[in-house]
């Protein structure tokens, strides 16, 4: 776990703006969360976290920006939707752990740069190639970490069953996939500056 | 006319966003008005003694006050101006708070506004003719539908008043779910023996009339005088020979019924008595399972009745009772937690509900009060109690507490660990709501001298690993998941409103919230009265309770009832329909849009037809004074010249 937060004092670390900004990029009204739990409960990845989901739902609720930005969670979370399920407020937290990730970004507050390194590699393939071309990805994501070994010897017995293709797969429209890749980064750009 | 117009400041509710100076000055210039003046508060003593004092001075005949609702202080207003000898009809009210001074900041529109509803009351106000009311004599006897906790109550008490009470219950015995209960928190006293001496009571008190097994088919008539139709339901015994000896139970070889007083934890026989303590203690023939019914054969019940009672030809017979006021005590449903997947959605055995957990610990019990699991009968050691099943979650349209889950799951656990003093016992909860009197220390003895595990957070999911459940759940206190291996897994379903409670609503015209719990006419000053006049309520059929708040109820219902045949008139509502006989030309059209058949024809000596209303059945919905085509038939105080009159005003 995390280094623990002492004495918070609500008041004055409470980043209104923060909820706001949430709350608008998740569609998702934070204050309907009533601590139940059943996020946690239901979660694949709680072992991992440093701070539980319904405890990032409630540091969300505190205003604690900084302290849910920069944690470990958000960028764990599997996206698998349990909470979401089985939330009983009906709030889509898989939905909130999305927008804190693109904020995290934003803020350049990432904590786990390998899972942003993959998210990137990943999405850069899919741009060039119209879908992901896994014979690739592995050992690029592999040497850009700076762990080139990772998973190396499962790459055989893989290759050997057909799993992997050499070369990457041919996807009709693929320049069509290009274009998504560079109108959202033209329109990333443009609110970059509107922000300014 | 001479009018007056009083312009209630409300304190500061009305004159903060409406210039009511400017609204009294304004409505001099209306027609017939010679007295206008705004008044801080309007319904105080003061402010009623200022509206008789200008009557007298001002020879007023007729008065608007702008104020509130006149669903507050209509009553009040119209008892000061007959104070002040008018008649108490010569009097309007133009509501500037709920409908103006409550609903906008912007001062400049709501003087408008205000100023607008003074002058379509002026208008309304010049038409209006003095009414007066008849006075009818009152039924005193009772009607109380649904025999549970709060309806005995109520029942006993009428009688114990001396009233005629007509009970009538959908199930063949009274008692209700309490009957279903083993005990009762936070005293731990034996349910069927707290209730059980009320249920005899009442079978045996000779002024209620109960119809076990009987559901209410209408209800026509007005407060005070009542008809209803109740229909018996075909029990194929009869239960004037029936003595409950029970032969025919034993013999009868249909043996798959649901037992659905032990909420189908075991079977029951297809003709069968709930249970030991029933009231009446009579048998009843399901014909889903009867085997005469299915195939046409056997016959052993009819056989083997020392007493002749089986009827396989009976029919379900309707009766008519006359009453003079109705107290509706149609309890509560249990939740369905088939919906919960994550749960099982009703597919693991040894996942129940509340209520089955009750029936298991009761002696009457299937197990015979022995604690077992459904699936293998084998005794449990871990038994995990998850609460909030079917309340406080908007995900399954159920947003509401149902307020008596905590107390009884804190009471089954005391309960589990006196049967098995080696079992453990988890309750996973979100809070611990426990208001009563004696309730938190309740909960405390189970955690405290128990010895119960309460876990702060709810449980995720419940799956199956051997013969044993996984209950996997989150410790929000500790911040972690945490996971607990049960033998059985009891929910704490919650509280719904009863299956048909919206079809019973319309037969007596009272109005239910959106999850079909009926509305008192004030949550805080009404809570047993309805809108409808004389029909009462009573218990969880207005909203979750628990036994002491629904027996409180079933008391107060009582009373209620008790003053109001105090009386022997009632005076009826003079606002009804009237048939102006020079214009009807016989149609009688109004007789067939009538909802509440309050309108005949008659003959006239010259032969000529013409409608009649009955005014102490009619209404005064007006669906009668929309219909008819030459307008011969008027609501009083509703007149079509008087909504006219005020939607010239409006338009001009």
């Amino acid at each position: 776990m995390m280094e623990r937060l002492h004495t918070l004092a609500i008041q004055t670390t409470r980043n209104d703006e923060f909820i706001r900004e949430v709350e608008k990029a998740s569609g998702q009204h934070i204050s309907q969360c009533y601590q139940c739990g059943n996020c946690s409960a239901s979660c694949a990845y709680t072992y991992v976290y440093d701070y539980p989901v319904n405890q990032i739902m409630r540091l969300v609720q505190l205003g604690q920006k900084d302290v849910v930005l920069s944690s470990k969670s958000i960028w764990l979370c599997a996206t698998c939707q349990a909470c979401t399920t089985r939330c009983p407020c009906n709030i889509d937290v898989a939905k909130v752990m999305e927008s804190l990730r693109i904020l995290s970004r934003q803020d350049k507050k990432v904590s786990e740069h390998d899972i942003q390194l993959f998210y990137d590699e990943f999405l850069r393939l899919v741009k060039r190639f119209g879908r992901v071309f896994e014979t690739g990805l592995l050992p690029l994501f592999s040497v850009k970490a700076g762990k080139p070994f990772t998973d190396v010897d499962l790459a055989p017995r893989v290759l050997m069953k057909g799993k992997l293709g050499l070369l990457p797969h041919k996807v009709k429209g693929q320049r069509h996939v290009a274009e998504i890749f560079d109108r959202f980064e033209a329109y990333g750009k443009k609110s970059d500056r509107d922000k300014g | 006319m001479r009018i007056g117009v009083f312009v209630c400041q409300c304190g500061t509710n009305i004159a903060g966003t409406v210039d009511t100076e400017a609204v009294a000055r304004k409505a001099l210039e209306y027609a017939d008005v010679v007295y206008a003046t705004s008044y801080v508060y309007t319904c105080s003593e003061p402010g009623q003694q200022e509206i008789q004092r200008r009557i007298k001075e001002m020879d007023l005949q007729g008065v608007v006050v702008a104020a509130c609702s006149p669903r507050m202080h209509e009553p009040t207003f119209r008892r000061a101006v007959e104070r002040a000898g008018l008649n108490r009809y010569m009097f309007e009210m133009a509501n500037i708070r709920e409908h103006v001074s409550w609903i906008s900041t912007d001062k400049e529109a709501n003087t408008r506004k205000a100023m607008e509803l003074v002058h379509m009351a002026v208008a309304k106000l010049r038409f209006n003719q003095p009414l007066f009311s008849s006075k009818v004599p009152i039924n005193k006897r009772v009607l109380i539908i649904g025999a549970g906790v709060a309806g005995i109550q109520a029942a006993l008490d009428c009688s114990d008043g001396g009233l005629d009470v007509v009970l009538v219950e959908k199930n063949p015995s009274i008692g209700g779910k309490m009957a279903q209960l083993d005990k009762t928190f936070p005293t731990i006293d034996c349910s069927s023996c707290i209730l059980g001496p009320k249920m005899v009571d009442t079978a045996q008190k000779e002024n209620i009339t109960l119809y076990a097994c009987s559901e209410v088919e209408s209800v026509a008539g007005y407060v005070g005088n009542f008809k209803v139709q109740i229909r018996k339901k075909a029990t194929y015994v009869d239960w004037n020979a029936c003595t409950g000896c029970g032969e025919c139970v034993q013999k009868c070889p249909s043996r798959k019924a649901p037992d659905t007083f032990n909420e189908n934890l075991s079977n029951a026989r297809a003709i069968n008595i709930p249970f030991p303590q029933a009231i009446p203690k009579k048998a009843t023939i399901n014909r889903d399972y009867c085997l005469h019914f299915t195939r046409g054969k056997c016959g052993v019940c009819k056989k083997i009745c020392p007493v002749r009672a089986i009827d396989y030809d009976m029919q379900d017979e309707i009766v008519t009772e006359e009453v003079g006021a109705i107290i509706v005590a149609t309890g509560y449903d249990l939740f369905d937690h088939s919906v919960y997947g994550e749960y099982g959605g009703g597919r693991y055995p040894d996942v129940i509900s509340g209520l089955q957990y009750e029936r298991i610990l009761s002696a009457s019990g299937p197990f015979g009060g022995h604690i077992k699991r459904p699936s293998d009968g084998s005794e449990p050691k871990d038994i995990v109690f998850i609460a909030c099943v079917g309340s406080r979650d908007a995900s399954v349209g159920r947003p509401y507490c149902s307020g008596i889950c905590c107390m009884y799951i804190a009471k089954q656990a005391i309960l589990t660990k006196d049967h098995l003093p080696d079992s453990n016992c988890y309750v996973f909860y979100m809070d611990i709501r426990s208001p009563g009197k004696n309730y938190d220390e309740f909960v405390r003895r189970a955690q405290e001298e128990y010895g119960v595990q309460y876990i702060r957070g709810r449980v995720g999911k419940v799956y199956p690993r051997g013969d044993r459940l996984v209950v996997q759940g989150a410790d929000t206190l500790l911040g972690i998941q945490v996971e607990v291996e049960a033998d059985l897994v009891v929910l704490a379903t919650g509280v719904e409103a009863s299956s048909g409670a919206a079809e019973l609503a319309e037969k007596l015209r009272i109005s239910y919230d959106q999850y079909g719990f009926y509305m008192e006419s004030h949550p805080k000053l009404r809570p047993v009265e309805t809108n409808t006049a004389g029909v009462y309520l009573a218990g969880a059929c207005q909203g979750p309770k628990d036994i002491p708040a629904s027996v409180a109820q079933g008391s107060a219902a009582a009373a209620k009832i008790q003053a109001l045949f105090a009386r022997d008139v009632i005076e009826t509502d003079p606002q009804v329909a009237l048939v102006n006989e020079r214009t009807c030309v016989g149609c009688l059209k109004c007789i067939m849009v009538c909802p509440f058949g309050a309108i005949q024809s008659k003959t006239l000596r010259d032969g000529s037809i013409k409608a009649e209303v009955l005014a102490s059945v009619c209404q005064g919905c007006g669906l009668c004074n929309a219909t008819c085509p030459p307008k011969a038939i008027q609501l009083q105080h509703a007149t079509d010249n008087q909504i006219l009159a005020e939607l010239n005003t409006l338009c001009a």
